[in-house]
């Protein structure tokens, strides 16, 4: 770790209770979902970290506390450091602030995870559905999603399988 | 196609109506443009010199469902994409045919989920279906000239019912 | 509420208030178009023919990948990843690896790793050129479209003889490469790179000076390096606005830290620039590929690590222990350590990252693909702004977006 990420990682320490863990060669700090607006902006201001790498979801179900971390990467052109912002977000409703207001560019990625995992960005210009189609109900990235697997269709079940399946006509 | 010796030499051939409309159908099939995912790369690949398509009559690719005959189903079709395929299907005027070229349009392919539907027959119906993933310019080909061979089979009674 | 019943109110926020009293005029370039490079769907507000807001409307290409992977093994998986960045592969193939050989500390052979990036740089060739091609149809120089797609044959040649396949190869695997290239490999490739140089310069020679290219793509689309910055954009389109970011020099994978090669940029931040910068780095890919060629080391292409990586099948007729890791690997899978991980490349869109997540079991708990086209194409409103409609089919092209990366 080089001294900007040093300053950094202890001063969200201080700051917002942020939790280290290291695995890799890659920093990763738990901050609580609370802060998640300020720890950005202070990584942004103070600590140069310009750009978004990414932010995404993932669902620990069937562990309700915490359902969800919500991941964010940021890189730092300057000091060529990426570090890594993981929120706990619990299960009934979960919600959080946008980061929007520090990178404009979380609005897709936002956008992005309400429509596959069902957590809500508060303060999000526009938040609808992106990949999945208008009138989709459910968010399919969720564990307790089904795969919506299809059963395939040997020459034993050739006609069972047929029966189910629908064919366009002209 | 039969030819009448004597009338041939007056510049006058007989042949079934069937023969020559079929003839005609399969000498300038255009097909539109309708490459989704990785299958229209080699969509494009065969159309491009190396593997020409234009031999076959497809010296165009119409933009334009109105004006085109054949409809070449180039990769997977998500569920978003299914009534786009359909209301496309519709536009064309008779007579039309349809290609599910690779694997994904032709059952699905490699992606069994809520998001792909498991070929593109369960929205429009498919004439012919060429296997790979992608398949080779030379498979589509291939598909091209099977779809040829299955028009020149069509019979007059089939046109009455269309 | 379907797709075709989008009305004004549901996008009351995005667009002007004059497009709900009627004065401007909301155009569809639908998802079916044959200049938008695969299925985008583009919702343009027109004041006569000059674009005030641009929404761009993805989704159409979704197909679950994310939640697919999460039921496959880590072998099994990988298949998938080609088929994201249909263009690009190899790329993809090896973003994956990269991972998966950070996650489970995997050592990669010499040999393989100058292999990966020859294969890399001969896919970020072939990607440019059907760029180049289609790019060029947009702007209807219908030539450059036939020259480019028979270089690109070429470069597809060569990739079926080293795995078998055209584009789909998987030929990057956790641990190295599937297997070892064949004997007539090298000299192919140098005969390609022989050609290629003289055929980039034919291109050139049609298009750069052109003054009808000059007059669509100069001062169309401008980004400058702040917005890039925020609008989270990566690759050819950073480099254009004259900030010399390539993850191959600022952080290198895979050995890229023995060859010499420049980072083309230029200034303006145009389509014109992006041109430049992109027919430039076709250069520099050369470049990479004879030195990687001419210092290929001999050795393994595969770690011999048995717990992740396959035995050759030679050894499984006499070995007990090649029998069992081959059965163990190909019921079970192999299981790496607990943790997360974010791996990136270059490819030739931008920075392609993998986040993998996993919790020892040999199925990968959350794999996230970062990708470069999903990231570009938010900024599309900023750059269509003020444009005429004929000027978004070229912005479209210089953007370069493939729309399997970024529906995923």
């Amino acid at each position: 770790m080089n001294e900007t990420l040093q300053a950094a990682v202890q001063s969200l320490q201080e700051r917002f209770q942020a939790r280290l863990s290291e695995f890799r060669g890659e920093i990763s700090l738990l901050v609580p979902p609370e802060h998640n607006v300020e720890a950005a902006q202070a990584l942004r201001d103070e600590f140069q970290f310009e750009m978004l790498l990414d932010e995404t979801a993932v669902d620990y179900w069937p562990q309700t506390e915490p359902r969800f971390h919500v991941v964010a990467h940021m890189y730092s052109f300057i000091h060529n450091t990426v570090i890594e912002l993981r929120f706990p977000v619990d299960g009934n409703a979960p919600e959080l602030r946008s980061l929007v207001t520090v990178y404009p560019n979380a609005n897709w990625k936002e956008r992005e995870i309400w429509d596959l995992f069902g957590i809500r960005f508060n303060g999000h210009p526009d938040l609808r559905r992106i990949v999945m189609p208008y009138e989709w109900e459910g968010h399919p990235l969720r564990k307790d999603y089904p795969l919506g697997y299809e059963e395939v269709q040997f020459s034993f079940n050739k006609e069972q399988v047929d029966r189910h399946k629908r064919y366009g006509k002209r | 196609m039969g030819i009448n010796q004597k009338n041939g030499e007056m510049g006058v051939v007989t042949t079934k109506l069937e023969d020559l409309v079929n003839w005609a159908r399969t000498g300038s099939m255009w097909p539109m443009l309708f490459g989704l995912a990785c299958c229209a790369i080699e969509m494009m690949g065969a159309q491009a010199s190396n593997y020409d398509l234009s031999r076959f009559g497809m010296e165009l690719n119409r933009a334009s469902p109105r004006q085109s005959d054949l409809m070449i189903v180039a990769g997977r079709v998500s569920r978003k994409m299914a009534p786009v395929v359909r209301q496309l299907y519709d536009q064309m005027p008779d007579p039309k045919w349809v290609i599910a070229m690779g694997d994904c349009a032709s059952c699905g392919g490699v992606f069994n989920n809520y998001a792909v539907v498991q070929g593109v027959d369960e929205v429009v119906p498919v004439d012919v279906y060429v296997a790979g993933c992608p398949p080779r310019p030379e498979g589509l080909i291939h598909g091209i000239v099977t779809l040829h061979e299955k028009v020149k089979k069509e019979k007059f009674k089939d046109w009455a019912s269309k | 509420m379907d797709y075709r019943s989008t009305t004004i109110d549901e996008l009351r926020h995005l667009v002007s208030e004059r497009a709900i009293s009627g004065e401007t005029v909301l155009l569809n370039m639908g998802p079916q178009h044959p200049s938008t490079h695969g299925v985008l769907r583009l919702l343009l507000e027109l004041d006569g023919e000059i674009v005030v807001t641009c929404i761009p409307d993805i989704g159409f290409l979704h197909t679950g990948v994310e939640k697919n992977m999460e039921s496959k093994t880590y072998q099994q998986a990988e298949v998938m990843t080609d088929r994201l960045d249909y263009l690009n592969p190899l790329g993809n193939n090896l973003t994956y690896c990269l991972a998966v050989e950070k996650l489970t500390e995997l050592d990669v052979p010499p040999r393989a790793q100058a292999l990966r990036v020859i294969l890399a740089e001969l896919q970020r060739i072939s990607s440019h050129l059907l760029w180049l091609g289609t790019s060029g149809l947009d702007l209807a120089a219908m030539s450059v479209f036939l020259y480019a797609m028979r270089e690109r044959e070429m470069i597809l040649d060569i990739f079926e003889m080293v795995a078998g396949q055209r584009m789909m190869t998987t030929y990057i695997r956790p641990g190295g490469l599937w297997r070892d290239v064949p004997a007539e490999f090298e000299d192919t490739v140098r005969h390609v790179l022989d050609i290629l140089p003289r055929r980039i310069d034919e291109y050139e020679s049609l298009l750069t000076t052109n003054p009808l290219f000059l007059e669509r793509t100069r001062g169309i689309g401008v980004l400058n390096t702040q917005q890039c910055m925020e609008l989270g954009l990566t690759g050819p389109v950073l480099r254009a606005t004259g900030k010399a970011y390539d993850l191959r020099k600022a952080r290198p994978y895979s050995g890229y830290e023995q060859y010499d090669f420049n980072i083309p940029t230029q200034h303006d931040g145009d389509v014109y620039a992006r041109y430049l910068v992109r027919v430039a780095e076709m250069r520099e890919s050369i470049k990479i590929v004879e030195q990687a060629l001419d210092k290929l080391p001999t050795g393994p292409v595969r770690s011999s690590n048995r717990k992740y990586v396959p035995p050759p099948r030679s050894e499984i007729g006499v070995s007990m222990e090649a029998l069992i890791h081959h059965f163990k690997l190909w019921t079970e899978g192999f299981r790496p350590p607990v943790g997360h991980v974010y791996a990136a490349t270059e490819s030739p869109r931008g920075e392609l990252g993998v986040y993998l997540e996993s919790d020892g079991s040999p199925k990968p708990y959350r794999v996230h693909m970062n990708t470069p086209s999903f990231a570009n194409l938010q900024a599309m409103p900023v750059l269509t702004k003020g444009h005429f409609v004929a000027d978004v089919v070229g912005i479209i092209g210089s953007i370069d977006i493939v729309l399997g990366d970024a529906d995923r």
